[in-house]
């Protein structure tokens, strides 16, 4: 059941490489500086060795979007993105796959019931804009300055010709890495916690994990689709919107690389904390409007005449289209597999303030009067529950989010039985945490919440540190997994 | 590997690099060659005929090579089509120095003395026209933006070349003791020399918009 399941993350990857990788190379391939199969196989390997290698750090943005509780949901929703990224390459227009990703994941939480958060909703939206214009403006930037740098030092025609040249792959290949370390998780991220795989050891030299072995296979995907279907995507980025010089199209390659790094780069993140500099947010971006920005900038540059607007209106109106057949798509094939196939594609969220939620949200100093009134009722999903608390006055909005965070019901036990069935994933879990969990054994919670106050009291391992973005990320991640490991349902 | 192509891209421009001393040589050669002629110096003359053909073997050869190595090793993509037209063009010149020798060679015509000073006068100019487009065309390749700096040179010859040439020919037609056939032999040859200035005139006119394609 896993591997069918497994099959439409394997799909979406297929997807992501025809589509979104191929963009890494579209311009080298376009100005003929680089032989299709070359980029191709160059990319495959780079994104690969990015998935497996660098692809753990995975931003949670989309996880905050909504969480899809049930693997036939997860399901839809990757191929439904999947779908709808296809179609898009088969036109040869240059989409996003993680707009694909929200389209689907709205389009569940609709099916579901299930609240949007439109604050990270807006924020990743924000970056569709910001992405191609930030790209732009570096293209544009670095094209001045190479220009002038190649005015100074005289270079020869053929020298120029061959550095450009390598130029082109070293840049596409640190292109093609930064993709297949951020985009991984999009395709795979779904299945770490179902992953019957174990970790497996080389002669004791090095060890690969389950996650990794995973993000592998997911990566593999990716490179399929490179080396089958990118040659039209790959035609419209390097031709289709103006014809690039190999120069431009080393400019576009780096502005859009650079651009990757910027939005993914923890450790770019963390020195800039470190110096007192104001940060970068962690957002995906996608590689596709990264791209067609820097070739935006360089028409620009040289005064707009060689652009065909009518291409990249073309691309623009698909970057709309996209997110909205991804959601259409999910939620009438959620209906379905729900409906005709009886399958769960959610699991019911319910919500209700119970004594426990209540003494919290006291402690938080929220007003009582107020939410006195809708004690001990519950509400069938979050919709509902966010409905009854919109009709009360004086919620500030952070309170409503305290409010909803305190009254989800997730019922969870930790058994004897359960914590056996933990595997040892260096990647999620370490022994000395697992014996913190032991030390639980035989308890009952009836709010997520609960279990973290219930772990943080007993170890400060569990407990979300100050200034730790980073640590904060990787103890919530961690704790979803427990959450999925011990919830039962007493229905 | 790497560094492999890297010493091949390297060599190409050396062979371009050769391929214009060739165009280069062939000017002088063509120049000494007239000189020898009109000098009455035969045994030097044919010499020199001798030694354009060598060149222009040479030139020749070089041309295919590189030709099919910028189509092998598909170099330059932006510019190959440019290139290949800017190296015919220039061999095209070559060409035509040694026409131009063997011309003299096969009609051997009777020049006249008034014409001597300004015969080889022309022939300077019409060197140094190509010259200056072989010029141009090396600064094409290591640095186009210099390419300005010599490219102007070339029609400055073009238009000298065109009033030596008149003067020429009204001299040759004012010249009593001449006949028609014999004029018209000899304006034929002012022509056939002047003519290499215009088409040096061509192949800068021809660069200077491959120089404009290739800003970035």
């Amino acid at each position: 059941m896993f591997l069918f399941f497994l099959s439409s993350g394997l799909f979406l990857g297929w997807s992501l490489g025809a589509n979104d990788a191929s963009n890494v190379f579209g311009t080298a391939v376009g100005s003929k500086m680089v032989r299709f199969r070359t980029a191709a196989i160059c990319c495959s390997i780079f994104i690969l060795l990015g998935a497996v290698i660098s692809g753990a750090g995975a931003s949670h943005t989309l996880g905050k979007l909504g969480s899809v509780n049930a693997i036939a949901g997860a399901f839809i929703v990757a191929l439904s993105a999947a779908a709808s990224v296809y179609s898009m390459t088969k036109l040869g227009y240059p989409v996003s796959t993680s707009q694909a990703i929200v389209g689907a994941i709205i389009g569940w939480n609709f099916f579901s019931g299930s609240l949007t958060d439109y604050h990270t909703l807006s924020k990743i939206v924000i970056t569709w804009i910001a992405c191609p214009t930030l790209s732009g403006i570096i293209a544009l930037i670095l094209y001045k300055v190479i220009v002038i740098v190649i005015g100074r030092i005289k270079i020869d025609m053929f020298r120029l010709d061959s550095m450009t040249r390598y130029g082109l792959i070293v840049m596409g290949a640190f292109g093609a890495y930064s993709l297949g370390a951020n985009n991984i998780a999009n395709v795979m991220g779904v299945f770490i916690p179902v992953s019957p795989f174990a970790d497996i050891s080389f002669f004791g030299l090095f060890k690969l994990t389950s996650t990794q072995q995973l993000f592998f296979i997911g990566g593999v995907a990716i490179s399929v689709g490179v080396l089958t279907y990118s040659r039209k995507v790959m035609a419209t980025v390097g031709e289709g919107i103006m014809n690039l010089s190999p120069v431009a199209a080393l400019v576009v390659v780096s502005a859009h690389s650079l651009v990757l790094f910027l939005f993914a780069s923890q450790g770019l993140e963390a020195f800039l904390k470190h110096h007192g500099l104001p940060t970068i947010p962690l957002v995906p971006v996608s590689s596709s409007q990264a791209i067609v920005g820097a070739v935006i900038g360089i028409g620009l540059l040289k005064g707009g005449r060689g652009i065909r607007w009518r291409v990249l209106g073309g691309i623009g109106s698909s970057w709309i289209v996209t997110p909205i057949i991804a959601a259409m798509v999910s939620f009438i094939s959620l209906f379905f597999l729900q409906n005709v196939f009886e399958q769960k594609t959610y699991r019911p969220v319910p919500y209700a303030i119970t004594s426990e939620a209540m003494a919290r949200i006291q402690k938080q100093g929220i007003s009582l009067e107020e939410t006195g009134s809708m004690l001990g009722k519950e509400f069938p999903d979050a919709k509902h529950f966010y409905k009854a608390l919109s009709n009360l006055n004086n919620l500030k909005p952070s309170d409503r989010v305290f409010i909803l965070n305190s009254a989800e019901i997730d019922p969870m036990a930790v058994t004897f039985k359960k914590l056996k069935t933990i595997n040892l994933d260096s990647d999620w879990i370490t022994k000395q945490e697992i014996a913190v969990l032991e030390k639980l054994e035989g308890r009952k919670f009836q709010h997520k919440w609960q279990l973290d106050e219930a772990l943080a009291k007993i170890s400060p391992h569990w407990q979300p540190i100050e200034n730790g973005k980073k640590y904060n990320e990787r103890l919530q991640h961690k704790m979803s997994h427990i959450y999925d490991k011990f919830r039962y349902s007493d229905k | 590997m790497e560094f492999r192509i890297l010493k091949k891209r390297l060599d190409i421009g050396r062979q371009f690099d050769v391929f214009l001393d060739k165009v280069s040589e062939a000017g002088l050669l063509f120049k000494a060659g007239v000189d020898a002629f009109l000098s009455n110096d035969i045994e030097s003359f044919e010499n020199k005929i001798d030694d354009i053909i060598e060149t222009e073997h040479e030139g020749d050869t070089l041309r295919r090579n590189l030709e099919e190595t910028l189509y092998i090793q598909t170099l330059i993509p932006e510019s190959r089509g440019d290139v290949l037209e800017l190296l015919e063009n220039l061999d095209a010149l070559l060409d035509r120095f040694k026409g131009a020798l063997w011309k003299f060679n096969i009609e051997r015509p009777q020049l006249i003395e008034a014409c001597n000073d300004d015969f080889r006068e022309l022939t300077s100019i019409v060197v140094e026209a190509v010259e200056a487009t072989v010029r141009s065309s090396r600064a094409f390749f290591k640095d186009s933006s210099s390419v300005t700096d010599h490219i102007h040179k070339v029609p400055y010859w073009e238009s000298q070349s065109d009033k030596m040439a008149s003067k020429l020919q009204q001299t040759i037609f004012r010249q009593e003791g001449l006949s028609l056939s014999e004029k018209l032999q000899l304006r034929d040859f002012v022509k056939h020399v002047d003519k290499i200035a215009d088409r040096a005139e061509d192949v800068s006119d021809k660069l200077r918009i491959y120089v404009i394609k290739r800003s970035l």
